[in-house]
């Protein structure tokens, strides 16, 4: 399969993401978008680095691993920020019964 | 005997230490105490100046190197001292009639407070300190350390009576004045660096250097060397400072005006008299602008009714005759005044000081007259002042006079008619001084008349000494006609000044100008006589007026150039700031203010918000990266 395949679902997937970020008040919602740009980026890697990996690997066994590599640490890392990100959210509703991020404007003052 | 030359840096070293124990312990010493400090340190000064002279007399003359004073590059300023003929005569002067002006100050000043009187001789040792440091110096950089310190000097003790706001105002004018020549006398010696790479004395003036110099940077060096020389030694334009210098104590103006400070500027000429000998236009400017100095300064002195303000004008008016001697290049002649002026005026001044101090500090002379009988001593001794700097036969005035009248001559006729004119002048001023003060009626007030006394000894005793050297102190200097080998000053001083050729006068001519100008002279004194033997208060009027009012130069000056500086300042300081500076600063501080409040709308705390702008400027980093990035 040729990679503009790739790059345009990644495409996709990453803009329904920043869509969906911009214009949702839900956190819960937003937050799985941001998960939506991350798998995004993931794809797209994983889709270079096979790429990659085809075209050299005559003259590098390894060419192109570092980039699936690099896939698990985002994994990884976007797993610790889901928990931390769940608990916020979690503690949000706790205290004002709701989760839509319009009502967190305090800051402002 | 030889080893003098080798400590003669404890000729200026001395008054220092008597600057600093003074002006230290002015407060802990006792009046007795500080005046045998003030006068002891001159006193051993004088002592080793007179061992120098000697040695100097013999032929030994030396330049005793201390340390490098400033050293860049290839440029060595030597902290140098150069003892020679010039300077060792220079040196008699200072230390011997600073001296004398010492003793009669613990007099004459002793009234004023303990820690008053301390400073007060503080500022005098420093002064002759300044003063030897400027003829010592063997370069021109010593030489200006020596230039300012005089200024300083000056201006502390003109400023000496700071509580009065007139004198202070005295003070900073002569500073101000000064500054302006000195600057010039700055310019000249960075030119010298620049054109020769060195300042020291012997190396500028090594032949070899001077046939290095075009005409045209010698016209400029020694025109800007005039200039400073115009300042420290009141010339035209620069003259005014002098006048109002009598703010200070009458002992302080007797050594600025004999001694110290106004005579640096001939030495500065005489010293550079090679340099001068080889631009002929600054030569015929030094001897116009002195000339023109000298009469000026003498008509105004013809009115003056201020005993201090008539010898202030005198001087400057003998300081001309001095620049005139210079520019007509009889630098010994200049000289020669520059010392016989020291011991007359000196002793007049010192002189008036006695008169004022008898009239319990009244400086007008239409209150005072028929003074000759009470103050003996005075009007004795200031009669000889009178005479010897009128230029009679055969006190000391009228060889330094008649020199100076003699190098006119041969100049151009023009230049000794005014001259000769001025001379006369000053004739007339001086015993018009004399005869309103001293003869005639008293006219101050009872309380003044009943309080006359002469002045204690420390006062009278230089006034004689002073006095005895106005009369002897001409013999060194008798033309060749008069005596043959008559002239030893000349002598004394050829090696380091040129000699201006053989004098091309005959000798019947010379005897002829002698003559008439000494006839001249007399005449002078008789109308004098008649005119003020019983002097009567009127009120002046037309020219007179004119001429009491110094011409209005002061006036003149406030229009042409301190009105309009203090209106620029006031420009500057009411427009210029307040709107444009002020509001300069202030802007920033709104613009600032302003845009923070713009800014502040941007932080609305919606989540949403924040990350629109967060896409928004990458997609536009993305975008700038994209397409201007090529």
């Amino acid at each position: 399969m040729p990679i503009n395949y790739y790059i345009f679902l990644a495409m996709a997937l990453f803009s329904i993401g920043i869509v969906g970020v911009l214009t949702r008040r839900n956190a819960i919602i937003i937050f799985m978008c941001i998960e939506l740009m991350l798998n995004a980026v993931n794809l797209l890697l994983v889709a270079f680095s096979k790429m990659h990996h085809l075209k050299s690997v005559a003259t590098d066994a390894a060419a192109g691993t570092d980039g699936q590599l690099f896939v698990f640490f985002i994994m990884v890392v976007a797993a610790a920020e889901v928990s931390v990100g769940l608990a916020i959210i979690v503690m949000m509703y706790r205290n004002i019964h709701s989760v839509d991020v319009n009502f967190l404007n305090r800051l402002k003052h | 005997m030889q080893n003098v030359l080798q400590i003669v840096y404890l000729i200026p070293l001395l008054p220092l230490i008597g600057f600093l124990i003074n002006g230290l312990g002015r407060k802990q010493l006792s009046k007795s105490m500080i005046s045998v400090i003030g006068c002891g340190t001159i006193l051993a000064s004088f002592v080793l100046s007179i061992w120098v002279f000697l040695q100097v007399k013999e032929g030994n003359t030396h330049v005793a190197a201390y340390f490098d004073f400033i050293a860049v590059g290839k440029l060595k300023i030597p902290f140098a001292f150069q003892i020679d003929q010039l300077s060792a005569l220079f040196l008699l002067i200072i230390t011997g009639v600073g001296f004398l002006i010492h003793v009669y100050s613990t007099s004459y000043m002793k009234e004023e407070k303990k820690e008053h009187f301390g400073r007060y001789f503080a500022y005098l040792n420093l002064f002759v300190f300044s003063m030897l440091l400027l003829v010592m110096g063997a370069n021109f950089v010593i030489m200006f350390i020596g230039w300012e310190g005089v200024g300083l000097c000056s201006y502390l003790l003109i400023g000496y009576w700071f509580k009065k706001p007139e004198y202070t105002r005295a003070a900073n004018k002569a500073f101000i004045m000064n500054r302006i020549g000195d600057l010039a006398f700055l310019i000249a010696i960075f030119w010298l660096i620049n054109k020769l790479g060195t300042v020291t004395y012997s190396e500028v003036f090594s032949s070899a250097n001077l046939h290095n110099l075009k005409t045209s940077d010698i016209t400029v060096i020694t025109l800007l060397l005039f200039v400073g020389a115009t300042g420290k030694s009141a010339q035209i334009p620069l003259y005014t400072w002098l006048p109002d210098a009598m703010a200070g104590p009458t002992p302080v103006s007797a050594l600025i005006h004999a001694a110290t400070m106004v005579t640096a500027g001939i030495y500065m000429i005489a010293r550079s008299n090679l340099l001068y000998s080889m631009a002929p236009l600054t030569m015929d400017i030094v001897a116009w602008i002195g000339l023109a100095t000298a009469l000026l300064a003498a008509t105004i002195a013809l009115k003056q009714n201020d005993i201090k303000k008539v010898l202030a004008y005198s001087t400057v008016s003998q300081l001309g005759f001095m620049f005139l001697a210079l520019g007509c290049g009889a630098y010994t002649a200049a000289v020669f005044h520059v010392m016989t002026h020291a011991f007359f005026k000196a002793l007049l001044f010192l002189g008036s000081g006695s008169v004022i101090h008898a009239m319990s500090g009244e400086q007008d002379i239409r209150n005072m007259g028929g003074l000759s009988k009470k103050l003996k001593i005075t009007f004795i001794t200031f009669l000889i002042g009178c005479i010897a700097i009128a230029g009679i036969p055969p006190f000391s005035g009228f060889f330094s006079k008649d020199a100076i009248l003699l190098s006119a001559f041969e100049k151009s006729p023009v230049l000794y008619a005014i001259a000769l004119f001025t001379a006369l002048l000053t004739a007339f001023y001086m015993f018009r001084l004399l005869f309103i003060t001293f003869s005639g009626t008293f006219r101050g007030s009872r309380e003044q008349e009943y309080h006359v006394h002469e002045s204690p000894a420390a006062m009278t005793i230089p006034l004689i000494v002073l006095a005895l050297l106005s009369i002897a102190g001409g013999f060194v200097g008798i033309p060749e006609v008069i005596m043959k080998g008559g002239d030893q000053l000349s002598r004394f001083l050829s090696p380091v000044i040129a000699s201006h050729g053989e004098s091309t006068v005959s000798h019947s001519t010379e005897y002829m100008l002698m003559g008439l100008s000494t006839v001249l002279v007399v005449v002078m004194i008789i109308f004098a006589w008649f005119k003020f033997r019983n002097y009567q208060r009127s009120e002046a009027n037309g020219f007179g007026k004119l001429l009491e009012n110094k011409w209005y130069v002061d006036e003149l000056y406030d229009k042409i150039i301190v009105n309009p500086l203090n209106q620029l300042g006031g420009f500057l300081k009411n427009t210029i700031e307040k709107n444009v500076l002020d509001g300069l600063v202030n802007g920033v501080g709104r613009l600032v203010n302003y845009g923070g409040r713009q800014l502040r709308l941007l932080q609305s705390g919606q989540v949403g918000n924040y990350v629109l702008l967060m896409v928004v400027s990458m997609v536009l980093i993305f975008a700038i990266q994209f397409f201007l990035r090529k």
